[in-house]
């Protein structure tokens, strides 16, 4: 009964059971705020304008071919019978997919308590607003007549007729603009905090102003975090559905046809797995350079680029069961068209394209299952753009080889792509990165106030969140 | 005409989230109604330390998504079947099925807009003059410091007791904010 009396103490755990820091170094509030407005403040560097300036011109390319596809018509792009969905599609297929992995992060990583998501949320949330962008000028303008866009829209005409609902084009229109409009609230949300960060710490009267409208006057109240924590749970939880909807609505184009090689019904999953995969192949590709140039390794840790390569793993991986699956349904259907069109795939007149997509997505991924080769950044960096060059691949395989060869050996054909077809593709990343290089310049990269609720000093119960600042020697 | 300032309320600085946390549960017992905390990022267990409710934002969301989906399903029903039918590819005029899609996405779009508004009319946001935010050391609160702040509107309010609950509290520097 004596023991009973002695004070209960708790042990710490030992070491290797200790949660790894989620922002380096013992960094303190202040350093966190300074470090990430920084990149904000004063003038441009120069590798800045280096890059901005080759963007800006790339946009203006866009701009220019897409007047000239307005002004003459779908004929300068290499779409001919029978393959009538080309680079258009490709593109648009590829760059939303891209967007799905910000909202993976900012949505589905929050529900699951991924605290770590903190660090890259912001600009992956930036690169998906900005990648469906690129991806919404391809279905508006492939409709030939864009003056007519509007009727994709449920608004009277004078013709009297409403849009066609029991087409999955339509079905798209919807998941497509919701998509991008709840991508921008949720993003905004999320920089409303951080706004009012940029608005207390601005100099000039410009910026005091600017910031200071769009932080709409919040002052951290905790009665307001309150609202705003639930709010922003919620989002989560709408856009966690949205993102899987998305790509699921866009795999329904090709899945609801006839045609052999779309009709399948592992579409959806296989496509939203693949979307994920390609956004985190480009979240790594913009990010490893970021973290570098800005300093940012005490945020954007190394452990971070790890699991992001072991989320590009599994997927890169189920993907890869994808295209396996597809084969043996194709044999186990029994239809001669299925089996042709998979057997086409691999060694028709487009087997290049069909390697290329297996190489880049099935095989090379599979080195991050080396600890090594995830925290080697020059590696990441280089499988990160093979991924992505490999989900571009994936829409070419499913869209022109499915397409060029027909059921009627009368229909067959060879596509290509024109000029304006490539330098359009091209344009878009102009349009991305322009985009991407004024959000970096004029916008906090890094969820400020988020970082700032993941470190250690950050809550009350830890030993580093009582009065201890200064003993503890946080880094400035 | 009286153009002095008048007092908007009292204010106390903190230097850890654990302190203000203290303090706020020191001033929810003694009884307060009009005081808040101003934190640089929300403050884990805060809620509780100033005996807050749970959030209303969800009913904004929930009818937001109610709003959305009936408003899909009924314009597709009066687009496709009642205003104009037109007979496609021998499918039913109007069925939940192929109206679904559509409707989802409405509802998830109505549900966001429901609950980004429903936060920012539950905050009474945008408001862009707020008397603490002409406060020269407030503007470290999305810096790195911590605030509590209670209102002279206080029906319990005074001066020296709000003072000395909050040195009490083992804030080092207090001061008063005009409105």
């Amino acid at each position: 009964m004596a023991a009973r009396a002695t004070p209960l103490t708790i042990p710490e755990p030992p070491a290797e059971l200790q949660r790894p820091l989620l922002v380096d170094n013992y960094r303190s509030f202040g350093w966190i705020s300074n470090r990430v407005c920084s990149l904000t403040e004063g003038k441009a560097p120069v590798w800045w304008w280096v890059l901005f300036i080759p963007s800006v011109l790339a946009l203006g390319m866009l701009l220019f071919m897409l007047g000239y596809q307005i002004s003459t018509g779908v004929g300068v792009w290499g779409n001919m019978h029978p393959v009538m969905w080309g680079w258009d599609i490709i593109n648009f297929v590829w760059w939303i997919g891209i967007g799905h992995a910000g909202t993976l992060i900012s949505a589905i990583l929050f529900l699951l308590r991924q605290r770590w998501r903190t660090a890259v949320n912001r600009a992956a949330e930036a690169m998906t607003i900005f990648a469906v962008m690129c991806a919404g000028i391809y279905p508006a303008l492939h409709v030939g007549r864009v003056w007519y866009d509007w009727w994709l829209f449920p608004i009277p005409n004078s013709n009297s007729i409403w849009p066609q609902f029991r087409s999955p084009l339509m079905w798209d229109v919807f998941a497509v603009s919701t998509y991008f409009t709840v991508s921008v609230l949720f993003w905004y949300m999320g920089l409303i905090p951080d706004l009012a960060v940029m608005r207390d710490r601005a100099r000039t009267r410009i910026r005091q102003f600017a910031y200071g409208l769009f932080a709409l006057g919040w002052t951290g109240s905790n009665r307001h975090w309150s609202n705003y924590e639930k709010a922003y749970l919620i989002l989560a939880g709408l856009s966690t559905p949205l993102v899987l909807s998305v790509h699921s609505i866009v795999s329904l184009d090709f899945a609801v046809s006839q045609v052999p090689g779309w009709h399948t019904t592992i579409f959806p999953p296989y496509f939203v797995a693949g979307a994920i995969f390609s956004g985190f192949g480009m979240v790594l590709t913009l990010l490893i350079p970021l973290r570098s140039i800005f300093k940012l390794e005490d945020i954007i840790t190394l452990r971070h680029i790890d699991v992001m390569c072991k989320v590009t793993l599994a997927t890169g991986s189920i993907v890869g069961y994808a295209y396996g699956m597809e084969f043996f349904i194709a044999w186990y259907s029994g239809s001669p068209y299925e089996r042709f069109a998979f057997i086409n795939r691999a060694l028709g007149p487009y087997w290049w394209g069909y390697w290329t997509m297996i190489v880049c997505n099935v095989v090379v991924p599979q080195l991050f299952w080396f600890k090594s080769l995830r925290r080697n950044l020059v590696v990441v960096f280089i499988i990160s753009i093979l991924v992505n060059i490999g989900m571009w691949f994936e829409r070419f395989v499913i869209i022109v080889i499915s397409l060029h060869r027909d059921f009627v050996p009368a229909n067959w054909g060879y596509y290509s792509p024109s000029w304006v077809d490539i330098c359009t593709y091209v344009g878009t990343f102009g349009l991305f990165f322009t985009l991407f290089l004024l959000f970096i310049r004029f916008l906090p990269m890094i969820a400020i106030s988020e970082v700032k609720g993941v470190t250690p000093q950050s809550d009350p119960h830890h030993p580093l969140g009582g009065a201890k600042i200064k003993e503890m020697a946080l880094h400035e | 005409m009286n153009n002095a300032p008048k007092p908007y309320g009292i204010i106390a600085e903190f230097r850890t989230a654990a302190d203000i946390l203290h303090a706020a549960e020191k001033v929810r017992d003694a009884g307060y109604q009009k005081w808040d905390v101003f934190t640089p990022f929300p403050v884990h267990g805060m809620d509780r330390a100033m005996g807050l409710k749970n959030s209303k934002v969800g009913w904004f969301a929930f009818l937001g998504g109610v709003a959305g989906y009936t408003t899909g399903m009924l314009m597709i029903w009066f687009m496709n079947a009642l205003d104009y039918p037109l007979v496609v590819g021998g499918k039913p005029m109007f069925s939940p099925f192929y109206a679904f899609p559509p409707s989802y996405e409405l509802t998830i779009l109505f549900g966001a807009f429901g609950s980004l508004f429903g936060m920012l009319f539950l905050n009474r946001l945008p408001r862009l003059y707020h008397p603490l935010l002409k406060n020269r050391r407030f503007a470290l609160v999305t810096h790195d410091r911590f605030f509590l702040v209670i209102e002279c509107a206080d029906p319990k309010y005074s001066e020296a007791q709000a003072r000395k609950l909050l040195e009490e509290a083992g804030s080092r520097h207090i001061e008063m904010v005009e409105d």
